[in-house]
């Protein structure tokens, strides 16, 4: 059982006092679970299970009832984003087009799954919908390079550009 | 009270305003079939089994939730509704394991019940991709497979809603949703407390105790045990259920008579062993109000209890009484007095008991609890367990004899029967302890006000110009709004009695599982907690410091109630955890 941890954790502790400021400021608010979800994010830029069990024992709620936020809502990751963040399309036109096989060679070459991070921190891997540049269909993101066109044998090549 | 006129197909009636179309429909000797709606537990109106039509709506409307209104007309069984009943189970069954034949709960499963009333012929008719869940195994006293999950959150409502733990609960989004825990960790690695109520709620065979009924048939077979089995106050009030007896039945005898034929050695009764724990715990309650001991002084039968306390409040510890559970003590009183007096080696005991409960498979392996220097419960099954084993082995239970159990240590008093029902422990424990702090005879045994089933009771009583303030919570929501209040100064108690399970253990996660349909419209647990006092209220002798057995074990043995002795063998220590893991 568990989800494999494949980030260590490397929390400050200005973040910390950060996020306990914030759940001061709003655990009394009705509804504030959320919103204290989001400030965590911005503040960690993920919510790993340290700062979900900050906020199930600073807030008195069950630490499943934030981590079943935090699966539901796509807005939420559990994984921190890499150096390097590839995004594939999945997309109608894409998806026609093979970006599924492209998107499984990624997870297998970088050895992780959709929004997870590589233990290196350097790249992560989202699925996302369409990007706005059908006519290179299939098309996938690193950072805010677009490559395009592509076929399952040029993904290691394009990788490599970022080692 | 105010009603409403309504019309349920055509059939016109009166009913309650605010009623629901499904209670209404009741009363028109109509059930509509439900899957996720469990009445104050989990009212969300999510599966659309219990779809209706109302004239004027719109679409088909979930009948659990939809109120009654002046004029309204209601149709139960139209093509429409049947239909639509029955393309939501097709599309249950589209990603569910359907091996029935090997299913633990197959035969008292909700939702096999369902297809089989609606005629569902196609159980493949929606198939495509399928979900595959590991299952989970990781906690001492329970599996979950999600392989048979419907998810319809009764599980993660009760865990949530009325435990106040909330371990359980749904993960990811859509056709991914699944019911656990957080970070997917696995049950036994989180504070779930072992109540077994997500069992309970359970509507098809997704959770279920983890099955310990071939450790006990191959300790029988064993030529070179000695097998000896205790039976708690509330299995006699349930195991009736599991071969048609109406809810409320007692059938001590027919359980007696049983178990003697199943093969054990001994039938003894864990009601001996709550006589017992009354003398060591109202002892216990004299010294510390006497002596300046910590009070509020809370009981600790309850398993599921004492581990939501060692998470919860791990501050309180010292307010718990460091009696070990009847079902402890009887393990130990076995393997030590009784063991001694028959010649018997402790080591070649095996002390199985059946209980209402899932927590007490993780009590037996408490450190600290094992007297003889051999765990004093070596296998703990629950209700449900021993009637699968009466099935397995043919015995036909309806017309079974009625048996006495065996002497000594199955002699008990009314005081110890009632164990099974919320408030019970208090007033077993008051009918001893003001006993002996007043020196005389009471007149009248029944303390009322600390009986029935609400979530909170509270009283005071009088003994030799002392007020005893007490308090009894049963189900661990209602056990943290009474701590709070105590934690708080708001309230002041001498003693407390908390149950794990809402109504005590007539109630627990082992016992019996009664389907929505009929736990909607019954009060179960209070129909089998009436089964326990009936029983008090017939017997002679109906206070656990006059049990002869007690006597006798105490002069024999143990010397007085709270001896070194007696702590050494039926005393125990609690352990600090924390809610979640410390990372």
């Amino acid at each position: 059982m568990g989800v494999v941890k494949k980030v260590p954790f490397s929390g400050t502790q200005e973040q910390k006092t950060a996020l306990l400021q914030v759940i001061r400021e709003h655990m009394h608010d009705k509804g504030a679970l959320m919103p204290i979800m989001q400030k965590a994010q911005e503040i960690y830029g993920y919510l790993p299970i340290e700062v979900q069990t900050i906020i199930s024992d600073e807030m008195n709620v069950p630490l499943e009832k934030i981590y079943g936020i935090a699966t539901f809502y796509s807005q939420f990751s559990l994984y921190p984003k890499g150096k390097y963040r590839v995004s594939v399309c999945l997309g109608t036109a894409c998806y026609v087009k093979g970006s599924g096989d492209i998107f499984n060679k990624l997870k297998e070459i970088l050895g992780i799954d959709d929004g997870e991070c590589t233990p290196d921190g350097k790249f992560s891997l989202d699925s996302c919908r369409c990007v706005g540049a059908c006519g290179l269909a299939p098309v996938i993101m690193i950072n805010d390079d677009v490559y395009g066109k592509l076929t399952v044998d040029d993904v290691e090549g394009i990788l490599k550009k970022y080692e | 009270m105010e009603t409403v006129n309504i019309k349920i197909n055509g059939i016109p009636l009166t009913v309650p305003k605010g009623s629901t179309i499904l209670e209404a429909a009741k009363q028109a000797h109509i059930d509509i079939p439900t899957l996720c709606y469990l009445k104050d537990i989990n009212e969300i109106g999510a599966c659309r089994i219990c779809v209706v039509e109302v004239k004027g709506a719109k679409s088909l409307v979930a009948s659990c939730m939809y109120p009654v209104a002046e004029g309204m007309e209601i149709k139960t069984n139209t093509p429409k509704v049947l239909a639509s009943r029955k393309h939501t189970l097709e599309l249950i069954l589209s990603d569910h394991d359907k091996k029935c034949l090997t299913c633990e709960r197959s035969g008292k499963c909700e939702l096999q019940k369902l297809c089989n009333d609606l005629k569902v012929e196609d159980d493949r008719l929606f198939e495509g991709e399928r979900t595959h869940y590991e299952v989970d195994n990781t906690s001492a006293h329970m599996y979950r497979d999600n392989n048979k999950c419907i998810v319809c959150r009764r599980c993660a409502a009760v865990c949530d809603k009325i435990q106040g733990i909330g371990v359980i609960g749904a993960n990811n989004r859509g056709f991914t949703t699944t019911i656990g825990c957080a970070f997917e960790m696995g049950l036994g690695e989180t504070s779930c407390v072992s109540c077994g109520q997500c069992i309970a709620v359970c509507p098809t065979g997704a959770l279920s105790e983890k099955d310990d009924t071939d450790k006990v048939f191959a300790a029988i077979n064993d030529p070179d045990k000695y097998v000896i089995v205790q039976t708690a106050p509330a299995v006699r009030a349930a195991l009736g259920e599991e071969f048609g007896f109406p809810i409320g039945t007692n059938v001590q005898g027919k359980m007696v008579a049983a178990l003697r034929r199943l093969g054990f050695d001994k039938v003894f009764d864990t009601d001996f062993a709550a006589d017992l724990t009354i003398m060591e715990e109202a002892y216990e309650l004299i010294d510390r109000i006497k002596n300046g001991g910590t009070l509020p002084l809370i009981t600790s039968c309850s398993p599921g209890w004492i581990k939501y306390c060692e998470h919860y409040y791990p501050d309180m510890l010292d307010n718990l009484s460091t009696c070990k559970s009847p079902q402890q003590m009887f393990g130990a009183v076995t393997k030590t007095y009784y063991a001694q007096k028959m010649g018997l080696d402790p080591e070649k005991i095996v002390m199985v008991s059946v209980m209402p409960c899932t927590a007490k498979k993780f009590e037996i392996g408490r450190p600290d609890e094992n007297a003889a220097g051999v765990p004093d419960v070596d296998i703990s099954i629950t209700t449900r367990e021993l009637a699968r084993m009466i099935e397995q082995v043919g015995l036909n239970f309806t017309s079974l004899p009625d048996e006495n159990f065996d002497d000594p240590l199955g002699r008990s008093t009314g005081a110890a029967v009632i164990f099974g029902a919320t408030g019970g422990v208090m007033e077993a424990a008051l009918r001893t302890a003001v006993e002996v702090l007043t020196g005389e005879k009471l007149n009248n045994l029944d303390f009322t006000a600390v009986r029935g089933t609400q979530g909170i009771k509270e009283a005071t009583y009088n003994a030799a110009g002392l007020d005893i303030k007490v308090a009894v919570a049963s189900g661990l929501g209602n056990a943290r709004k009474l701590l709070d209040d105590v934690k708080s100064g708001k309230s002041e108690y001498h003693f407390i009695e908390i149950m794990g399970c809402p109504g005590g253990c007539v109630n627990g996660g082992g016992q019996p599982r009664q389907p929505a349909s009929v736990r909607n419209f019954t009060d179960i647990k209070a129909l089998r907690a009436h089964a326990l006092y009936k029983q008090d209220a017939a017997m002679s002798v109906r206070k656990s410091h006059e049990n002869e057995a007690i006597k006798q074990l105490y002069d024999e043995f143990l010397g007085a109630p709270n001896s070194h002795k007696a702590h050494e063998i039926l005393h125990t220590t609690y352990v600090k955890r924390t809610v979640n893991q410390v990372l």
